[in-house]
């Protein structure tokens, strides 16, 4: 267990080190859901009403197709120099490595999350109505589903030729049910429409079952050949 | 051929990638503390034979043992080394050295300038290790291989695109961890280097090991290619 979260913690603080030395993933991400924020409202003209009930599916579609970038990056580092098959050749658990990704990429999501978030305040004209903290567990708990999931398979997509269409094409499908109970989750928080619990225990129950899931099935993916 | 106990067994070990056989029947036992040079044309399987006592590439049928281990197991015993020098090119090489230490448990940087500096390279270095010279990389790649101190080395192509200077060096600091006691396994073209050096050539085509001598002549194949 001692090793575990030591591996952990290691390859995670190297994974920041090395992203914070090319920034490779979060400029592209910064720029990517700047883009989309600018272009949705000069696309849309809504009232603050309209804003309301559409901008819970505006933001989470933003950081989904912008954590795409992060995620594809992922284990792009891994792949140059073969650096993977060091890793795999030493006695480090795999799931470490997966954790350690899975973290490394919530932090980053969270990061472009806590940039864009007033950006999208602002633009979009939006005050809660109903209550704003509920927001804090659905961005956790949003933002963990659509990491852990898109860690895991842009593992499975980095040995096929096309990666960077892969994941997208593996990701989307299966986060159709954690995207649709952040943006619910959203919408009722903005409008005061309801209580957002039923979605909120549905993204923690999604995020046990393939947290689970992807830890179960990392090791099998690893050493895939 | 020794009185040495075999530290590693292949066992009929077919290997296909699809309908291709890389490894086709493979059945060998290497001796401890030996330097087995691996030579073939391309193709013949040598990498793919190195891979699988690594325990990078499953064999498809047929079975490997290391310390009567699976290669999975024996880990801690194997240091390898591939083609690519399987560092981050944007840490330097005790911050790579660091990193690959705490995947094997080993705490504190005594051990990692250790092999840094056994390698014939300075431990103080911050440049990354992306801006090194070939040679420079090479080695590096060899103190990460050797950094927990393994009783088996599995080196793949380590003189390839280094200048016939820095690869005599490494030729010698090879020699001197065997004679230390590992034992040494090392893929290459470059036969000649090995010559008076190596304690068994094993020659590969097809996927088959065809010969075993104790001379990179003595196949009659000769040691001429890629020789720089």
């Amino acid at each position: 267990m001692n090793s575990l979260w030591a591996v952990t913690l290691a390859t995670l603080k190297k994974d920041i080190r090395l992203e914070w030395r090319s920034k490779d993933a979060l400029n592209s991400m910064l720029f990517f859901s700047l883009l989309v924020v600018v272009i949705f409202s000069f696309s849309f003209d809504p009232t603050a009403e309209e804003s309301r009930q559409i901008a819970g599916g505006l933001v989470w579609v933003g950081f989904l197709f912008a954590s795409v970038v992060a995620l594809n990056q992922t284990w792009a580092r891994e792949l140059r120099n073969q650096v993977l098959d060091a890793y795999r050749v030493s006695p480090a658990p795999p799931n470490s490595l997966f954790v350690a990704k899975a973290l490394g990429n919530f932090i980053l999501v969270s990061v472009l999350e806590a940039v864009m978030a007033p950006l999208f305040i602002v633009f979009y004209n939006l005050r809660a109505i109903g209550p704003a903290w509920q927001l804090i567990p659905i961005g956790v708990l949003g933002t963990w589903a659509l990491v852990v999931n898109g860690t895991f398979f842009a593992a499975v997509s980095i040995r096929t030729r096309s990666r960077e269409i892969m994941l997208p094409l593996l990701l989307f499908p299966i986060s159709i049910p954690a995207v649709q109970a952040m943006v619910e989750a959203t919408r009722i928080i903005l409008m005061g429409d309801g209580s957002a619990r039923f979605w909120i225990v549905l993204l923690l129950t999604y995020d046990v079952v393939f947290t689970t899931a992807c830890l179960g099935l990392f090791e099998t993916i690893l050493h895939a050949e | 051929m020794t009185n040495t106990p075999s530290i590693i067994t292949v066992s009929n070990v077919i290997k296909q990638f699809g309908r291709f056989a890389a490894l086709r029947g493979v059945t060998a036992e290497f001796d401890a503390g030996r330097f087995h040079a691996i030579l073939g044309d391309n193709g013949a399987g040598k990498t793919t034979l190195l891979r699988a006592i690594a325990g990078l590439a499953h064999p498809t049928s047929g079975t490997i043992s290391i310390l009567g281990k699976t290669p999975r197991t024996a880990c801690r015993d194997i240091g390898y080394m591939a083609h690519p020098s399987l560092l981050y090119d944007e840490m330097s090489g005790m911050e790579n050295l660091r990193y690959f230490a705490g995947l094997y448990g080993i705490a504190g940087d005594d051990t990692c300038r250790e092999a840094i500096a056994s390698v014939r390279l300075d431990p103080t270095l911050t440049r990354p290790v992306g801006q090194y010279s070939q040679g420079m990389r090479q080695r590096m790649s060899l103190a990460r291989a050797i950094l927990h101190d393994p009783r088996v080395l599995l080196l793949d192509e380590p003189f390839s695109n280094v200048d016939v200077h820095s690869a005599r060096e490494m030729v010698g600091l090879l020699k001197t961890m065997r004679d230390a006691g590992k034992t040494i396994f090392v893929v290459t073209h470059q036969a000649q280097l090995l010559e008076g050096v190596a304690d068994e050539f094993v020659w590969m085509q097809a996927g088959q090991i065809i010969d075993r001598t104790s001379s990179a002549r003595a196949a009659g194949v000769g040691p001429t290619e890629g020789v720089q």
